[in-house]
């Protein structure tokens, strides 16, 4: 675990670059987080990324690509056009949650 | 009145439940009743060696009656819905059950119907699953056929029932093919959702690189969106191909569609429960053990083994008016069947993934984690008498039901790319 500074200020992240504590997010560090993995945010985006942070905030995991899809209502198709080769991954990582580990 | 303790499937985790529970529970307080749609209790682990002829049908199966004690009734019935607000349950046949306590232990099933295309013209001629004891047979035949081409290993999505087989079935089918002097004619490919050969940093270099070290093809991150049928296709959400002449699939895995119609279950019709207690969240008098919950460790018959332990002690201290003290950790063991005679196994939890090092077991001494051995492979096939004689009749196995760090090596934090 260690700490980076991002939107201007220090963030809390794990080994592989991942928020460790949610509540430090903000839709304005979203933002700086898509940047800094080469996406620029539309509304579709915030559709998926808005979900997922509700969806956190009442099951306490990040949701699957399934989940998004089908309790969230956005096509797994597009969320790999939204979100590039590893949707699920890249979408908890712009929405400052814990990788999802439906995937065991 | 009696109290009624009910328990939806009689697979690995029901029987075990049963088996440990009619000999604690009072025969005259308490009444309990299984419920199964058939009477073929499967040992699913063999399905994995069907296709390469190890084992025969009647070395697979047993009557799930024969494995209940006496003491306890069985139903045969389709489970039509759970009704939480009432207690009861209702059978297809229009039968309805009540209960005080409830188990789920209905499993997951593969579901060929849920891909578009996978169970189309080609099913079972082209494309095939070994997670069925139809599937793994149609498998063994089409096998003895194949003599060259691209034979195409593919998982779906994740989780699924034991997520090493995948992995075997490569590894055995690998050495299969170099037995009968075919594998300079195949090209052998597996295909994954996941970043990599497993879940886990560490097992996934080591199961990586014996995928390498085997000339085996690896196609990560493919999200299977449809299986294009004409030109024997798999088309991935991001529209990579990977073409076959041999597809062996794992179908999506869900769980069974009464809890869905229940409203009991999540998207994949899996019951969210404690994770270390399996209670539901919906209803305190009702668990999920085995594969239908949603805990978030591999499905597995180990986690069922251990997580049932840890179930039967704390359900008893529940129905004694105690809280339930007991913890499961996630703990998970699995030998991986590697080809040529050898074997690996692994033993994780929630929080610790597979490591390399020794597994301590008593009496046959150390066994060899996350490295191919002959004891290993060994191992694997002493089990099958375990499980019939030992596990599912709920004698103690001297396995502790949480993982221990003794004998393992602690991992190098890992750098990995988005």
């Amino acid at each position: 675990m260690s700490v980076i500074t991002l939107d201007g200020r220090p963030i809390q992240v794990d080994e592989e670059g991942f928020l460790t504590d949610p509540s430090e997010w903000d839709e304005d560090l979203g933002k700086a987080l898509a940047t800094a993995i080469g996406i620029t945010l539309t509304d579709e985006h915030w559709n998926a990324i808005r979900f997922l942070r509700t969806d956190f905030a009442e099951q306490g995991e990040t949701a699957t690509l399934r989940r998004v899809s089908t309790r969230g209502g956005i096509p797994v198709k597009k969320l790999f056009a939204l979100f590039p080769q590893k949707p699920a991954k890249k979408m908890a990582y712009v929405s400052g949650l814990p990788k999802p580990h439906g995937c065991v | 009145m009696k109290r009624q303790l009910l328990v939806l499937g009689a697979g690995t985790a029901g029987t075990m439940i049963v088996n440990k529970l009619r000999r604690k529970l009072d025969a005259t307080e308490w009444d309990i009743t299984v419920v199964d749609r058939d009477d073929a209790h499967p040992y699913q682990p063999g399905y994995l060696f069907l296709p390469f002829g190890t084992y025969s049908a009647d070395q697979i199966h047993r009557s799930r009656r024969s494995l209940l004690p006496t003491g306890v009734d069985f139903v045969v019935g389709e489970v039509d819905r759970v009704d939480g607000a009432t207690d009861t349950v209702t059978l297809t046949d229009g039968q309805t059950l009540r209960y005080d306590y409830l188990v789920i232990a209905s499993g997951t099933s593969p579901r060929p119907d849920q891909t578009h295309g996978m169970l189309g013209a080609e099913w079972r001629r082209s494309i095939f699953d070994f997670y069925t004891f139809e599937g793994a047979q149609a498998l063994a035949a089409a096998l003895q056929d194949f003599d060259h081409g691209r034979l195409v290993v593919h998982i779906t999505e994740m989780p699924i029932k034991c997520p090493v087989a995948p992995l075997e079935f490569t590894f055995l089918a690998e050495a299969w093919l170099r037995e009968k002097g075919l594998r300079d004619r195949v090209e052998l490919v597996y295909v994954t959702p996941l970043p990599g050969a497993f879940t886990k940093p560490v097992a996934s270099e080591h199961l990586g690189s014996m995928l390498e070290e085997r000339k085996i093809l690896v196609e990560s991150d493919f999200l299977v969106e449809r299986i294009d049928v004409e030109r024997k296709v798999l088309v991935s959400y991001d529209e990579r191909e990977v073409p076959f002449d041999l597809l062996v699939t794992v179908p999506l895995n869900m769980g069974a569609d009464f809890v869905e119609r229940s409203g009991l279950g999540d998207e994949l019709n899996y019951v969210p429960v404690d994770q270390h207690t399996l209670q539901s969240k919906a209803f305190t008098n009702i668990f999920a053990v085995g594969d239908s919950s949603d805990i978030p460790t591999s499905k597995a018959g180990s986690v069922a083994h251990f997580s049932v332990e840890i179930f039967v002690d704390n359900f008893l201290q529940l129905v004694a008016g105690e809280p339930m003290t007991g913890s499961f950790d996630g703990h998970a063991n699995c030998f991986i069947e590697s080809g040529d005679g050898k074997g690996l196994l692994i033993d994780f939890n929630y929080d610790t993934e597979p490591l390399t090092g020794t597994y301590p077991l008593p009496v046959a001494g150390p066994m060899a984690l996350l490295k191919e051995t002959r004891r290993n492979h060994l191992g694997k096939l002493a089990f099958r008498w375990i499980y019939w004689n030992v596990l599912l009749p709920g004698r103690p196995l001297p396995l502790p039901a949480h993982m221990s760090m003794i004998g393992k090596k602690a991992a190098a934090t890992h750098q990995k790319e988005m």
